[in-house]
């Protein structure tokens, strides 16, 4: 895969910003061009806003059964993040025992490697999470 | 609109089938279907068939042509489209053919769904399938396809003390109706032992919580419920077909323990066939893993929300207890080609009300109900279903 791909998603996945619609005040990440609670009216109108990185583990799960890119990683852990602003993402949580582990977990963003284009392509970074 | 009646089906036996090509499973469906329902090639308007992933999976697309010039029709010139919507390819396919038809454009359609998965080797099928998450946003950073299910699972434990043992007992009821159903590619009857056994692949889901990799194609002939008659007895109504889509990604919905787009599609479903939930005699529902058939049971209605791990417990989702889900051993034991699921479910449904469903046959089954879903629940299709 080109890099370009990776490189365009930078601010995002090195700072997470996302976007705040500027007609609700509502956040998004990832970004997005619509607010979907104010659609038309929206247009235009949604700002790069930078997220905390304050978050709630909603739910997690431990893969053994990785794909490629991540086979020696396993196992890991993935999990849904409830951010303090009001959205939810996908990332791992990393740093601790998977054992600790729970739902309600407090955790906070740091910056990681997150995978490479094999042996002699780019690395890619972005965030991970960790315990509070 | 006109109303839209069934009037044949066909598949293929589904499972590792070396010997076959993906034009081979196409043949074959395509040519049950049209022998079933007895119609000639020149009377076909219209083909749509679903297909996930076939660029990757044997690096072709295209695959709306390939099948006319399998099914020997390319002289006729009739449009032939793929449909994409990764596990709901089959689904969609089935939705787009019943609007041709009722909306008065064509007759006679064909609907058919094939994939071929097993000519990749080592991981690159579950890489594949992976592609129907949100490669950027959830994949990228490590996310699996079951990982995305076991996200949900976790959640429903946590939330309504749903048990490992519950979810393994959806694969177990399964695997049992799969023994019965002699297209299913696992014939084999398993226990929760087995399944608690299996190697986790993303906790709390086990291998045996999975669906499996399979290579298969199923076809659906569709006419207006008006000329049907004139080429079969055994007709089969569509009383409703409808198509529900919601975010690409999981984190991007409103909850974690239901699919939005199900309870959406459910809701309509029953609005357009007049119909509540306890009127229907069987249902088969997209158990790409066992958490997804606990939730698909609650989105539906049969069951209260939380209350679908107890109900499979208890038994009323076996095949002689209240609701029947997944008499044909499901995605789970009949198997999973992605891009044929929809049309299979369609099968079974269809064998089912005709009363042909030999060992596994649901007494007086009148309306049957299929749920097929895309993705973590990107998109979902429901069709439900009435001998007439
Ligand atoms: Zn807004």
């Amino acid at each position: 895969m080109g890099v370009a791909r990776y490189w365009r998603e930078i601010p995002a996945r090195y700072n997470l910003i996302g976007k705040k619609c500027q007609v609700c005040g509502k956040i998004y990440f990832p970004p997005r061009s619509i607010c979907p609670t104010c659609r038309r009216k929206s247009i235009g109108k949604m700002e790069d806003y930078k997220l905390s990185g304050k978050g709630t583990v909603e739910s997690y799960t431990i893969i053994y059964t990785p794909p490629p890119e991540f086979s020696d990683k396993v196992p890991y852990a993935i999990a849904l993040i409830r951010m303090d602003e009001g959205c939810y993402l996908t990332g791992q949580i990393v740093d601790c025992d998977l054992e600790e582990i729970h739902i309600g977990m407090r955790v906070k963003a740091c910056f990681r490697r997150i995978q490479e284009d094999g042996k002699r392509g780019a690395i890619y970074y972005g965030y991970k999470f960790r315990k509070v | 609109m006109r109303e839209v009646a069934i009037i044949g089906v066909g598949m293929t036996e589904f499972g590792e089938i070396w010997q076959k090509s993906f034009r081979d499973l196409v043949a074959e469906a395509g040519i049950k279907a049209i022998l079933d329902a007895g119609i000639e090639g020149d009377e076909i308007d219209a083909m749509y068939i679903g297909g996930m992933s076939t660029g990757r999976f044997i690096g072709q697309e295209h695959v709306g042509s390939l099948a006319l010039e399998v099914a020997g029709l390319e002289d006729l010139h009739i449009p032939s489209t793929r449909v994409e919507a990764a596990c709901a390819s089959g689904g969609v396919a089935m939705h787009q053919g019943y609007l041709a038809v009722a909306s008065g454009m064509y007759d006679i359609v064909v609907v058919g769904g094939a994939e071929k998965m097993t000519d990749v080797v080592g991981g690159e099928a579950t890489n594949i399938l992976a592609s129907a998450a949100d490669r950027e946003w959830e994949a990228f950073f490590g996310a699996t396809f079951p990982g995305l299910y076991a996200l949900m699972a976790r959640y429903h434990m946590h939330k309504y003390g749903t048990t490992p043992e519950q979810l393994a007992m959806v694969a177990v009821k399964n695997h049992y109706n799969g023994s019965l159903n002699p297209k299913a590619q696992f014939k084999r009857k398993i226990t929760v032992e087995d399944v608690l056994n299996s190697p986790i692949v993303a906790d709390p889901l086990h291998l045996l919580d999975c669906s499996p990799i399979t290579d298969g194609a199923a076809a659906a002939i569709l006419a207006p419920l008006d000329i049907a008659k004139k080429y079969t007895d055994k007709i089969v109504k569509i009383k409703a077909s409808v198509q529900a889509c919601d975010t690409l990604s999981l984190h991007g919905r409103k909850r974690f323990d239901s699919l939005p787009a199900a309870v959406h599609a459910a809701k309509k479903a029953y609005e357009i066939a007049g119909i509540k939930p306890k009127d229907i005699d069987l249902a088969e529902v997209h158990d790409c893993f066992t958490i997804a058939e606990i939730i698909a049971i609650e989105d539906l209605g049969f069951f209260e929300k939380g209350e679908g791990g107890k109900a499979t417990e208890e038994g009323l989702t076996a095949l002689d207890g209240e609701i029947p889900i997944n008499t044909s051993g499901g995605l789970k034991a009949k198997g999973h080609p992605v891009g044929a699921t929809g049309v299979a479910q369609i099968n079974e449904i269809v064998l089912q009300l005709r009363g042909e469903a030999d060992k596994r046959q649901v007494k007086d089954a009148e309306i049957g109900l299929a749920h097929n879903v895309g993705g973590s629940g990107g998109t979902c299709v429901i069709h439900i279903l009435e001998a007439v």
